[in-house]
C-alpha cells in the first residue's frame, strides 16, 4: 500500500510543478508498472513474471481502445509474420473431430490448472467465436467462424487454389498478431499453447468440408 | 404457380421462425431461470449475519465495528457503499469497502489484517467479512453510485485504474479489456458488462456483491476480481492489493449514477 501513498505525493509534486513550468503531468506509465509489480504473487503454474509486456502488449495497452501508431503496428505484424512456422511435415489438416473438442474445451493457463503443457489446454474457441449450427452457447467477442472454409471457397483443402487460405489460417493461429497487431486472440502456436498436431486438428474443423463448420 | 410461390413462402418464414424460436428458447430459459432465483436471494441470509457482525463485540479487543467510518463518518452505514472506494485522511489511502473493513478490524478489534489478507476466501474471517460486505452493500440498496474524486489521490487511482484495466499480458495477452472493453459481447451465453463506461443500472460495478447460485457463496468484488484474474491467465492479485482498488475506483466512477441493487444474485 505504501506504492500507491509515494505515487499520490509524486503526482500531487508533477502537478503542482507543471502549474510553474509547464512539464508533463504524473508519470502514470512509472506509477502502473510499480503497481502491477507490488500487487501479484505466484500461484500454481501462473507466476508474476507473466505481467512482463513485450513490446507489441505494452503499444497496444497504452492505445488502449484506440490502435498504436501505423509504424508500431506494422512493426508488430512484420515480426509476428516472421515467427510463424509452417507444420514440420508439410500438411495442414489434421481430424475435425478433436478440433472440435478443442474448441469446446475452454481450458488452461490459470493457476487452478496443474500444468501448462499443450495437451492440458483448450482451444478456448467457442468463447469467443460460433464454429457450428448446433452449438448455441458460443462467444461473440471475435467474429462467427461457421461456414469458415465454405464462405471462402475451399471444396479440397489439399488443392493448389486453396493454399493461400490454409497457410492463412495457419498463420492466424499461430501468430494472431500477423495481420492484426492487437489482436484479441491468443497466439497459440508462438506461445505455445497449442501443439503442432491440435493445430492440425482445428485447421480441419475450420476447413474439411465434411466438418459442422462446412457440411451443414 | 402462385400456389408454389406461397408454398415457398410460408417455407422460408417456418425456417427462419425456427431457427429465432432456437435462439428464443435459449434466452428465453435463462431469462427464466434468473427470475426464477430472483424470488427469494439467499444473500438475505448474508446481511442478517452481517448485521449482527457488525453489532457483536468481537476480535482481541472485544469491540464492535459500530464506531467504524466507512467514509460517512463514525457509524454510518447508509449510503457508505455507494461512495466507495474512497481516500481516508487517517490511513491516507484511497480504499474499498473491503479493505475499509480490514481497517477497522484491526484499529477497533485488533486483528491483524495481514493474517485475514492471507487467509483464503469463504474462511475465517474472510467468510466474515463477505456477510459484512452483504449487509453494509444492502444497506444502500437503490441508491446511485456517486464516487467522490475532488481529492488527487482518488483522480490518481481512477488514471491508474484505467491502466491496469488495459493492462495487456500473459500467456494469452489479455487485458480485462479484452472481455468488457465493448458493448454487447458475451462469452459463451454470459453477457459481457462494458465496464470503459456506465453499463446501467444494476449491471457490472452495481452488481456485487453477490450472492453465486453455482457455488452457493457470496462474493465480495474483492473476490470477484480475483476470478476476473484467474480467466485472464494473470498471476494472483493480492486481496485489497494496489490493482484491485484501482480497478473499484475506475469501474466506480465509469458507474456513476447506476443504482446498486447489491447484494444481487448471479448464476
Amino acid at each position: 500500500m505504501n506504492a500507491l501513498k509515494t505515487m499520490v505525493i509524486v503526482a500531487a509534486a508533477a502537478i503542482a510543478a507543471g502549474c510553474a513550468s509547464m512539464s508533463p503531468g504524473p508519470d502514470y506509465r512509472a506509477f502502473l508498472q510499480q503497481m502491477m509489480g507490488s500487487s501479484f504473487r505466484d500461484e500454481g503454474i501462473a507466476k508474476i513474471d507473466r505481467l512482463k509486456q513485450d513490446e507489441a502488449n505494452a503499444a497496444c495497452s497504452e492505445a488502449q481502445s484506440g490502435t498504436p501508431p501505423e509504424a508500431v503496428t506494422s512493426a508488430i505484424q512484420e515480426q509476428a509474420l516472421k515467427s510463424v512456422r509452417m507444420p514440420k511435415d508439410g500438411k495442414f489438416l489434421g481430424d475435425w473431430r478433436e478440433g472440435e473438442k478443442l474448441a469446446q474445451n475452454g481450458r488452461g493457463m490459470t493457476w487452478t490448472d496443474k500444468s501448462a503443457e499443450p495437451r492440458d489446454n483448450g482451444g478456448n474457441c467457442l468463447n469467443c467465436h460460433q464454429v457450428t449450427k448446433e452449438e448455441i452457447a458460443y462467444g461473440t467477442i471475435g467474429p462467427s467462424l461457421y461456414h469458415y472454409g465454405k464462405d471462402r471457397g475451399v471444396v479440397d483443402p489439399q488443392s493448389e487454389m486453396s493454399r493461400p487460405i490454409v497457410e492463412y489460417t495457419w498463420t492466424k493461429i499461430y501468430n494472431s498478431r500477423s495481420y492484426n497487431a492487437c489482436s484479441g486472440m491468443p497466439r497459440f502456436g508462438h506461445l505455445g499453447l497449442l501443439d503442432e498436431t491440435q493445430m492440425k486438428h482445428l485447421m480441419a474443423l475450420l476447413l474439411d468440408p465434411q466438418s459442422p463448420v462446412n457440411s451443414n | 404457380m402462385r400456389t408454389l410461390w406461397t408454398l415457398i413462402a410460408v417455407a422460408t418464414v417456418a425456417v427462419s421462425t425456427a431457427g429465432l424460436a432456437q435462439q428464443k428458447s435459449a434466452s428465453d430459459a435463462i431469462a427464466e431461470y434468473r427470475a426464477m432465483l430472483a424470488d427469494g436471494n439467499p444473500a438475505d441470509l448474508f446481511e442478517a449475519k452481517g448485521e449482527e457482525l457488525w453489532k457483536q463485540k468481537r476480535g482481541p479487543k472485544n469491540v464492535s465495528l459500530e464506531q467504524c467510518n466507512l467514509g460517512k463518518g463514525a457509524g454510518v452505514v447508509k449510503g457508505a457503499f455507494v461512495e466507495l472506494p474512497r481516500w481516508f485522511a487517517d490511513t491516507g489511502r484511497v480504499q474499498d469497502l473491503e479493505s475499509r473493513l480490514l481497517t477497522c478490524m484491526e484499529t477497533l478489534q485488533g486483528f491483524d489484517s495481514k493474517v485475514i489478507i492471507n487467509t483464503p476466501f469463504g474462511k475465517g474471517e474472510q467468510a466474515k467479512i463477505e456477510s459484512l460486505v452483504a449487509w453494509i452493500s444492502a444497506e444502500s440498496k437503490g441508491m446511485h453510485f456517486n464516487l467522490p474524486q475532488a481529492h488527487t489521490a482518488e483522480k490518481t487511482a481512477y488514471e491508474l485504474g484505467k491502466r491496469a484495466f488495459y493492462y495487456r499480458a500473459g500467456p494469452y495477452d489479455f487485458s480485462c479489456a479484452s472481455c468488457h472493453g465493448q458493448e454487447g459481447k458475451r462469452i459463451r451465453l454470459q453477457d459481457l458488462p462494458d465496464l470503459t463506461k456506465n453499463p446501467g443500472d444494476g449491471v457490472g460495478f452495481a452488481a456485487w456483491p453477490a450472492y453465486r447460485v453455482s457455488s452457493g457463496e457470496l462474493w465480495g468484488m474483492q473476490r470477484r476480481l480475483n476470478d476476473c484474474f484467474r480467466q485472464q491467465r494473470f498471476p494472483y492479485p493480492g486481496y485489497t492489493s494496489d490493482v484491485t482498488v484501482a480497478l473499484g475506483v475506475y469501474m466506480g466512477v465509469n458507474a456513476k449514477g447506476a443504482e446498486s441493487i447489491a447484494p444481487a444474485l448471479k448464476r
